[in-house]
C-alpha cells in the first residue's frame, strides 16, 4: 500500500517491467469455481435498492472476480509464478446530478448496502461544484444475460508445469542460436464481471486473454555493447489455443527475414530467431539519418495507431476530461464537425470495434451495460467519429453511447477506455514483398519498441525490434540505431500503399494506461503491411562518459 | 473492515505461521482507505472511496516456494491461506536462485503517518477540488485536477522472528490549467504527508500563472539548450536512471553502469562533481517504510552518487550471495542533494536558457547509453538575461540522464515530488543544465 503495488519482473536489458498487480495469490482448484449468478444478483440488488432509497437517480453495482496468472522466467529458471484473485464489488451512483463511487472487498449485504449509502454522500458532497448535470444516453435493460470469450483451452486447466516448460524451451532456443540472457514471461488474465444497474440488466461475463513477451539479450563483453530482441508476439483475447501454432498461422516476412504469426504463436520457433536477430544486431550498420520511406509490418504498427490514432480520438480527452494527465487531443470538434479534416490519405480507413473474435477489446457489454458495436473512425482519410460512453454521447449527437466504459478492477471506477480501433486492409490485392519492390530507399521496420508521443498526439518517436534497409526494392541487411520521428497528420498523410486483407492481423497492448488513479486495459489494433513515404529517421547511437 | 492495529496485526500474523507444517513462512498483511477527487472542465468528473485490507501467506518446503492471498481473517480462511500456499508449494519447480526468509531485522521506526490524516473525508476532497477549481474560474480558466489520498498500515512478519508494523497516510494533488482556447496551460504536482501542510488553492495559483503566462509561445530551432528543469521537470527522468542500478544487470554486461571488458562501474565518476544522490528511509521530507517489503530487509541510508561518483549499485539477496557482497534492500525514496537557491534564483542567474515545467511520455530509447525521449509540457519558457522573456513552444527531447547529470551548471533547492505512479519518493532540486539535447518540435499546448 506504501506506493502502487507491484510485481517487479525482469525485463529488457537495463531494468525490470513493473507490472501492476490486483489482489491475492490463489491455488489452482480455485479458479474453476465461479460465484453463483444467483449469489451476485441478491448482492446487487442490495446495492440498487440502497442507493435508490439513499436518493440516487442511477446505479450501477460490478461485482467482480480477477484471476491473473503471470510466470516468469530468466535463462533456464523459472523465477516466480504468482497466481492472483481480487473479488470485491463497486458501486457507482448518480444523486444530484453527480457521480460517486464506493467500492469493498467486504461482500455482504450490509457492507455493500453500506458503500451504496456513502456513494450517494459522495456524490452530494460534491453535485456543489457541478456545473451541469451528468446526462446518460439511454441504455435498454437486458435482464439476465451471459458472455464469454470463446475458446477451446482454458488456460486454467493447463498444468504449470507445461508452461514453464514452454517458456523455458524458448529460451534455451534464443540462448543456442545467440542470445547471452533470455527472460520471457506468460501473461494469462481471466476477468469474471458481473454487472447490475438500475435500467434493469443483470450481465453476467466472462473475459481471458493472454500475452507472452520475453526480451532476448546479445552481449559482446570486449566491446561493452549489448542489443536486444523481444518477442513478436500478440496478445490475445482467447485461450491456451494460441500456443498450438500450425503451418497456416505462419505469416512470411518481407524478403522473408523472419516469420510472423497470425491467429496462434510458435514462441519457441520465434525466440530461436530472436537469438540469432539480437546477435546480429551488435554489428548492424548504424542509420544514416534522414528522410526514407518505411514499411511497417503489423506487429510494429500497432503501437503507432493506438498513439497516433486510438488515443487521439478518445472523446474525453478530446472534450479535456483527461487534460491533467493523459492530455487532450488535436482532433477536435471543429475538425469533426467540418466533415472533411484530412486525418490521412484517401486510403486511410479506421474502424472502432468491440466484436472482433481473438482481439483483447472483444466483449459481450462494457462496463454500462452497453452491447459492443463496430463502427467507422476514419473514412477515406476524413475523421468521422470518436470513442464514446454513456455520459459523452450527446455531445457528440449520439443517440446511443459506442459501449466504451471500462474499469480495470472491481475498485476502479468505469471510464472511457478504447476499443479495438483498427487500420483497413487495401482494397487491391498485394502482398509485402510486391509492396517492398517499388520502394528504392527504405527501412522496413518490425515489432514494438520504444515509443512516446506528446500530450495532443501531434509529435511522436517510434522505434521497433527489427530494421532491415530496403535498396532498390529489396529488403537487405539489418540497420541499428533507427528512430522515426513524425506528426500524425502529416505521417498519415503519407501512407500510400497497404497490403490486402490476407496480410490483415492484431497487435495489441496488453498493460495500456490511463486515468487517475492510473487504470491499466488491453486492447488490439489490426492492420496489414503498411508503406509511409518520406518519414524522417534519426540515429539514437549515443556515447556516455 | 477496519484497519488493523498493531496488536491485531502480530496477533493474526502470528496465528498463521503457527498454522503451516513448511520449513518456513512469510506474512504480509496490507490495509489501506483511498478516497480521490477527480475534476475537469471546472467540474468534478469522478470521487471513490476504495476499502481493501489483504493477507498475503509465503510458504517454502526447500527451494519450493508458493503463495497464497485471502481478504479474509476468520480463523477458518486463515488455515485456508495457509494450505493453499503449502499446496502451491508442493507443484512448484525448485528454484535454484531461491533465498530463505531473513533473519531477525531492527526496524527503526519512519515517520510515515500524521495523526491530521483523520481530515480526509468527501467533503475535505470537495472542498480541495472546490478551490482549485474556484482559482481557476476567478481567472476565466479551464482547471483538471487530481486529490488523491491513502490512509493504513503495513505489516510484515517471518518464521525467523521478523516483525514490523506502522501506519502510513500521504497526499497527492496535481491539476492542469488551460486557457479556454487552448493556447496557454500550466500545471502543478505537490505531495504532502500532513493535509495540514497542503494548501490547494496556493499550488493552483501556480498552474494558472503558468497557463497565463504561456499563450502566445513562439517556435525556436529545435537544438541544443542551457535548461533550467524545475524538480518536477527532471524526476521522471532520474526515476529510470534510478531504476537501472542494478548490480547484476551491470555485471551481466546489458547496462548503461556495465564496464566495457566486464565487471561494472561501481566508483567511476560518471557524472558532475556536483551531483550526489541517497536514499533514506527517515528522511523528514520524504520517509517511507524502514523496510523492503519482498525481502523484509531493513532499509539502511544508502549513498548511490557522492560528488559524481557511483556510490552504491543494487544487490538483491541472490546476487550478494553470489557475488560475496553485501545485500542492499530496494531503496522507498531517492533524494538528490541541491543548495539553498529557489528556481527564480537559477533563472536570474540565466542568460540564456529555456526554462521546463514538466518532461512528459519519457521512453527508454536505448538502454546502452540510457537514451531517453519525452516531450515538454505545460510550461516551457524562454530566458534572456535572467528574465522568463515569452513562452515557447513545446519541445521533445533525446537525452540521457548520465549526460544531464554530467552537465549541471547549478543546483537549487530540493523538494518533494508528487507522483502516485512513481516507484520512489523523490526529493529532487531545480537544475540549469548545460547543453540539453532538443530534437523536434510540437504544436501541442
Amino acid at each position: 500500500m506504501e506506493r502502487r503495488t507491484f510485481l517487479k519482473v525482469s525485463a529488457a536489458a537495463g531494468g525490470t517491467l513493473l507490472v501492476p498487480v490486483f489482489g491475492n495469490a490463489i491455488a489452482a482448484e480455485e479458479l474453476m469455481n465461479p460465484m453463483a449468478v444467483q449469489f451476485k444478483k441478491a448482492l446487487a440488488d442490495v446495492a440498487l435498492n440502497a442507493a435508490t432509497k439513499a436518493g440516487a437517480s442511477y446505479c450501477d453495482v460490478r461485482i467482480g472476480r480477477y484471476l491473473n496468472q503471470f510466470i516468469t522466467t530468466r535463462d533456464v529458471n523459472v523465477e516466480n509464478i504468482v497466481n492472483t484473485e481480487s473479488s470485491g464489488v463497486g458501486v457507482r451512483v448518480l444523486a444530484n446530478g453527480a457521480y460517486g463511487f464506493v467500492a469493498t472487498n467486504v461482500m455482504t449485504p450490509d457492507a455493500v448496502a453500506d458503500a451504496a449509502r456513502q456513494a450517494v454522500a459522495i456524490a452530494r458532497a460534491n453535485a456543489r461544484l457541478q456545473s451541469e448535470p451528468v446526462q446518460l444516453a439511454p441504455v435498454k435493460g437486458v435482464g439476465e444475460v451471459a458472455w464469454a470469450t470463446p475458446f477451446t483451452k482454458d488456460w486454467r486447466t493447463v498444468p504449470v508445469k507445461d508452461k514453464a516448460e514452454m517458456l523455458i524451451a524458448a529460451n534455451k532456443a534464443a540462448m543456442a542460436t545467440g542470445a547471452t540472457f533470455m527472460t520471457s514471461m506468460l501473461f494469462q488474465v481471466n476477468q469474471q464481471k458481473y454487472f447490475a444497474s438500475t435500467d434493469g440488466s443483470y450481465i453476467d461475463q466472462d473475459v481471458h486473454r493472454l500475452w507472452s513477451p520475453f526480451t532476448a539479450t546479445a552481449v559482446d563483453k570486449a566491446s561493452g555493447k549489448f542489443r536486444t530482441r523481444d518477442g513478436l508476439s500478440s496478445p490475445a483475447g482467447m485461450g491456451y489455443e494460441f500456443f498450438d501454432a500450425q503451418p497456416r498461422h505462419k505469416v512470411r516476412a518481407a524478403g522473408g527475414v523472419t516469420t510472423l504469426y497470425h491467429g496462434a504463436y510458435d514462441i519457441v520457433e520465434d525466440a530461436r530467431a530472436a537469438g540469432r536477430q539480437a546477435r546480429e544486431k551488435l554489428t548492424a550498420k548504424s542509420v544514416e539519418p534522414g528522410k526514407y520511406d518505411l514499411v511497417l509490418s503489423p506487429e510494429h504498427l500497432f503501437l503507432t495507431i493506438h498513439e497516433s490514432v486510438g488515443h487521439a480520438t478518445e472523446l474525453d480527452r478530446v472534450l479535456g476530461y483527461e487534460a491533467n494527465y493523459a492530455g487532450t487531443s488535436f482532433a477536435t470538434l471543429d475538425k469533426w464537425q467540418s466533415k472533411k479534416f484530412k486525418y490521412g490519405s484517401d486510403i486511410v480507413n479506421f474502424v472502432a470495434d468491440r466484436t472482433t473474435p481473438g482481439s483483447l477489446g472483444a466483449v459481450g457489454y462494457d462496463d454500462e451495460g452497453v452491447p459492443g458495436k463496430r463502427w467507422d473512425i476514419i473514412k477515406d482519410g476524413v475523421l468521422v467519429n470518436y470513442q464514446a460512453t454513456r455520459d459523452q454521447a450527446h455531445i457528440i449527437g449520439e443517440k446511443a453511447s459506442h459501449g466504451c466504459s471500462f474499469a480495470d478492477s472491481w475498485s476502479s471506477v468505469q471510464f472511457q477506455r478504447m476499443p479495438n480501433v483498427s487500420l483497413q486492409a487495401g482494397a487491391k490485392k498485394l502482398t509485402p514483398d510486391e509492396l517492398v519492390k517499388d520502394v528504392k530507399k527504405g527501412i522496413y521496420i518490425l515489432g514494438r519498441g520504444s515509443y512516446s508521443i506528446d500530450q495532443q498526439r501531434y509529435n511522436f518517436q517510434f522505434g521497433g525490434q527489427l530494421f532491415y534497409e530496403i535498396r532498390d526494392g529489396k529488403v537487405t541487411q539489418q540497420l541499428g540505431d533507427v528512430a522515426y520521428q513524425a506528426n500524425t497528420q502529416e505521417f498519415w498523410n503519407a501512407c500510400t500503399a497497404m497490403c490486402d486483407e490476407r496480410d490483415w492481423r492484431m497487435g495489441g497492448s496488453f498493460f495500456d494506461g490511463k486515468g487517475q488513479p492510473s487504470q491499466i486495459s488491453a486492447v488490439s489494433h489490426g492492420s496489414a503491411t503498411t508503406r509511409f513515404n518520406g518519414i524522417n529517421v534519426i540515429n539514437t547511437a549515443r556515447k556516455i562518459a | 473492515m477496519k484497519l488493523l492495529d498493531k496488536d491485531e496485526a502480530k496477533r493474526i500474523s502470528d496465528k498463521v505461521m503457527a498454522l503451516t507444517k513448511a520449513d518456513e513462512c512469510r506474512v504480509s498483511i496490507s490495509g489501506a482507505r483511498r478516497g480521490n477527487v477527480r475534476y475537469a472542465r471546472n467540474s468534478v468528473s469522478t470521487a471513490g472511496l476504495v476499502e481493501d485490507t489483504q493477507l498475503s501467506v509465503a510458504v517454502a518446503f526447500g527451494r519450493r516456494q508458493g503463495t497464497a492471498q485471502v481478504n479474509e481473517f476468520d480463523d477458518r480462511s486463515l488455515e485456508k491461506a495457509v494450505r493453499r500456499a503449502e499446496e502451491v508449494a508442493r507443484l512448484a519447480p525448485e528454484n535454484p536462485e531461491f533465498m530463505p526468509a531473513i533473519g531477525k531485522q531492527a526496524f527503526l521506526p519512519t515517520p510515515t503517518y500524521n495523526a491530521n490524516a483523520d481530515a480526509f473525508s468527501p467533503d475535505f476532497r470537495a472542498e480541495m477540488a472546490f478551490q482549485s477549481i474556484d482559482a481557476a474560474r476567478r481567472k476565466g480558466l479551464v482547471a483538471a485536477g487530481f486529490f488523491s489520498d491513502s490512509t493504513g498500515f503495513e505489516c510484515i512478519a517471518n518464521s525467523n522472528g521478523v516483525f514490523g508494523y506502522q501506519e502510513l497516510a500521504s497526499l497527492n494533488f496535481t491539476v492542469t490549467t488551460r486557457t479556454e482556447d487552448g493556447r496557454g496551460s500550466g500545471w502543478v504536482n505537490r505531495a504532502a504527508y500532513d493535509p495540514k501542510s497542503f494548501d490547494a488553492r496556493a499550488a493552483s495559483d501556480i498552474a494558472i500563472e503558468k497557463a497565463l503566462r504561456s499563450v502566445e509561445a513562439k517556435a525556436l530551432e529545435p537544438g541544443r539548450y542551457t535548461v533550467v528543469l524545475e524538480p518536477s521537470a527532471s524526476s521522471d527522468m532520474l526515476n529510470f536512471m534510478f531504476g537501472a542500478f542494478d548490480a547484476r544487470q551491470a555485471d551481466e554486461g546489458r547496462s548503461f553502469l556495465a564496464k566495457k571488458g566486464g565487471g561494472n562501474r561501481l566508483g567511476d565518476r560518471l557524472f558532475d562533481e556536483k551531483v550526489n544522490v541517497w536514499a533514506d528511509p527517515w528522511d523528514a521530507d520524504a520517509p517511507v517504510l524502514p523496510w523492503e517489503q519482498q525481502s523484509m530487509m531493513a532499509r539502511r541510508k544508502t549513498d548511490l552518487i557522492r560528488h559524481g561518483q557511483v556510490a552504491s549499485l543494487d544487490y538483491d539477496r541472490y546476487w550478494a550471495q553470489k557475488t560475496g557482497k553485501p545485500a542492499s534492500a530496494d531503496h522507498g525514496n531517492i533524494i538528490m542533494g541541491g543548495g539553498s537557491k529557489s528556481t527564480e534564483q537559477l533563472i536570474a542567474e540565466t542568460k540564456k536558457g529555456i526554462l521546463v515545467t514538466r518532461m512528459w511520455y519519457i521512453r527508454m530509447v536505448d538502454p546502452q547509453s540510457l537514451l531517453l525521449t519525452g516531450l515538454t509540457r505545460d510550461g516551457t519558457f524562454y530566458i534572456e538575461n535572467g528574465q522568463i522573456r515569452h513562452p515557447i513552444k513545446n519541445f521533445r527531447f533525446n537525452e540521457s540522464p548520465v549526460v544531464m547529470l554530467n552537465n549541471i551548471d547549478d543546483l537549487g533547492k530540493s523538494m518533494l515530488i508528487g507522483d502516485a505512479n512513481s516507484r520512489f519518493r523523490m526529493m529532487i532540486p531545480a537544475m540549469r543544465v548545460r547543453d540539453f539535447n532538443f530534437t523536434s518540435l510540437s504544436d501541442a499546448v
